[in-house]
């Protein structure tokens, strides 16, 4: 399993149309891709769960991947996450 | 009858018109057996194919009329028709409970809605409304009902409970009017859009849909916040003249903001606002006034129980000035007499408080006063471009006390060491004494600033509060004009400059007559600075040779 650690730039937080492309690009992968807030996490490719976790500005969030294909879908996210939140 | 509600404006405008009700078809789906539940999951995966392609189209349209950041939700809602949570959700409670596919969709999208709806986050709450329009989509898909809500033919003002994002952009542009909604908020998609559409928009309006008919007349005011169901004719006559004000400042806006005040034969007129409060900058620059030629300190001293401290005034005028960005900023020294009841002056009642002890004669009899304001003047004067003027000079000896004040205090604050700057000084010429001495007076200050309300009243000896009196008081009386005639051409004679902050100023039959004499500037209410500028952009004047 790779993993790492996120903190959100994007002022408006992880909110609906970033979500989307953050599950669109999850479901790249075959690695399950496991986003984690506090206490909660969820899948990153089910968008509702994803923007229900309701990650603000400033948080921080542990990524995790997990299959076959983690090293690349760990640092697709990534790269995806600096690039747009 | 006329029927008044209240809401919150989103975006500011106002429109006259028939309604349109739009009323959910609520989807009410009743809970029903449904006999194989496969092919129940089936119609759903048909319904979600159709729902895809519809919401393409809508993102298409509003690609093209609205923009893409706007047009980026119907993006999402395609993904959220895709999410497999909700296609989970749905397909196991078809499965488990046997129901129809339309009651589990709708059982789902409540379920999923109410989930949004009670996070902690305003944004994400108004995402509920995302989840139940997908949600009705499928559903009306499922039943092969139209999607949408129609509007009339005619533009109308459209009413609703709520509006889902589809449901705005689906409505024909041109024949919204405005949109009043009894739910809502800033962040929904209706606000959004309405402010890209640069249509008026009101939610949080508390009213029964059922009282309102389809075709009523009615008036929305998103300025004022109000929406008027079957108005009065002077409802609407109000209404009209308001929109009418509104489009000729559109049409201003458009022509004259940022553009130089000039007249024709090359003349350039500092344009600047009167104000009386830091409140009112905001419509200082949004009316593109040049600065503030009048900025009234009575605001510190009036309503409190006792004098403002240096420190309050000092931050006071520094914010103007920093708000003011370097524009130019001329704030009128204290302007008090007995009309205006301030206790803690104990200023007593007096017979004829307009001729009374009052403004600079307060300060020069109790300069204690007048010095915490200068040393607030000159500390905030490093800040920005700061002209300071003194109200209701009478001679000579008046201009060379307050010389001689206001050096004493450059000296103390020399001496503290503390940062100060000696602003622009000028004079209000509002007596008749002081525009028969204007030659002398030119001498002695930066500039003149005419305060024609006050010159009028002492030179008409006309009282401006005695109705009685309205029949004799001329506005335009030709012994005014030649005051300010008088005071002009002996400023030019020192190199000084003039400028009109009485009400005179903004009187736009008398723009061109001002243009002739040569006033410099003009400080007027902030609403006129760009019918101003147009008038005066539009004088000729004469060839000059």
């Amino acid at each position: 399993m790779k993993e790492f650690m996120y903190t959100v730039k994007d002022e408006q937080g992880i909110h609906a149309r970033p979500a989307g492309m953050l599950a669109k690009e999850a479901k790249k992968y075959e690695s399950k891709i496991t986003i984690y807030k506090d206490e909660k996490s969820a899948e990153v490719t089910r968008l509702m769960a994803l923007m229900a976790l309701g990650i603000k500005c400033g948080q921080e969030v542990r990524v995790t991947a997990e299959g076959p294909d983690e090293e690349a879908a760990a640092d697709g996210i990534k790269a995806f996450l600096e690039a747009n939140l | 009858m006329a029927q008044e509600y209240k809401g919150k404006p989103v975006f500011k405008g106002i429109a006259l018109g028939p309604v349109t009700v739009l009323k959910k078809q609520d989807v009410q789906v009743k809970r029903e057996k449904a006999g194989d539940p496969e092919s129940e999951i089936k119609k759903v995966e048909e319904a979600v194919e159709t729902s895809k392609e519809q919401l393409q189209h809508l993102y298409e349209k509003a690609l093209s009329e609205v923009g893409e950041a706007s047009a980026a939700i119907f993006e999402v809602h395609q993904m959220m028709l895709e999410d497999e949570d909700y296609q989970d959700a749905i397909r196991n409670m078809i499965r488990t409970e046997r129901v129809s596919a339309s009651y589990a969709v709708a059982v789902t999208g409540d379920n999923f809605a109410e989930m949004f709806a009670a996070m902690d986050d305003d944004y994400m709450q108004a995402r509920a409304a995302d989840v139940k329009d997908i949600s009705n989509r499928l559903v009306e898909n499922l039943n092969g009902n139209s999607i949408g809500m129609e509007a009339g033919e005619e533009a109308s003002i459209i009413v609703a409970d709520d509006l889902t994002p589809s449901e705005t952009v689906q409505l024909d542009k041109e024949k919204i009017l405005g949109f009043v909604t009894v739910h809502g908020s800033s962040n929904s998609h209706t606000a959004i859009l309405a402010r890209m559409m640069n249509i008026p928009a009101m939610i949080g309006t508390e009213m029964d849909l059922d009282k309102l008919e389809n075709g009523m007349t009615a008036v929305l005011d998103a300025f004022a916040g109000t929406f008027i169901t079957e108005p009065t004719e002077e409802q609407c006559a109000a209404a009209k003249e308001k929109m009418q004000e509104e489009e000729e400042k559109e049409a201003l806006l458009q022509k004259y903001k940022g553009k130089e005040t000039c007249t024709k034969n090359g003349k350039k007129v500092h344009l600047y606002a009167n104000i009386g409060n830091v409140g009112d900058i905001p419509s200082v620059l949004e009316n593109d006034a040049e600065g503030v030629g009048l900025f009234r300190s009575e605001f510190l001293y009036l309503g409190r129980e006792d004098f403002p401290t240096e420190e309050e005034q000092f931050r006071a005028y520094r914010q103007v000035l920093q708000t003011m960005a370097g524009k130019k900023v001329i704030i009128r020294t204290l302007d008090i007499g007995a009309d205006k009841q301030v206790d803690y002056f104990g200023l007593g009642e007096e017979e004829n408080p307009a001729m009374g002890y009052r403004a600079i004669r307060i300060c020069l009899k109790q300069p204690e006063i007048f010095k915490t304001q200068l040393r607030a003047l000159l500390r905030a004067a490093v800040y920005g471009n700061l002209s300071v003027m003194y109200p209701m000079i009478t001679s000579e000896e008046e201009v060379a006390k307050i010389q001689k004040i206001v050096k004493e205090v450059e000296n103390e604050l020399t001496k503290k060491g503390v940062p100060y700057q000696i602003p622009e000084q000028g004079i209000m010429i509002e007596t008749p004494a002081a525009v028969m001495v204007s030659d002398e007076l030119a001498q002695m200050v930066d500039f003149f600033s005419i305060g024609t309300n006050d010159l009028t009243q002492y030179t008409m000896a006309i009282d401006r509060q005695n109705a009685k009196l309205d029949d004799f008081y001329n506005a335009h009386h030709k012994a005014i004009i030649r005051m300010i005639r008088m005071v002009t051409e002996n400023a030019h004679k020192h190199g000084k400059w003039v400028g009109i902050c009485g009400e005179l100023g903004a009187d736009l039959e008398l723009t061109d007559t001002f243009m002739e004499i040569g006033v410099d500037e003009l400080s007027v209410a902030p609403s006129m600075v760009l019918k101003l500028r147009k008038q005066i952009c539009e004088y000729e004047g004469y060839m000059l040779d």
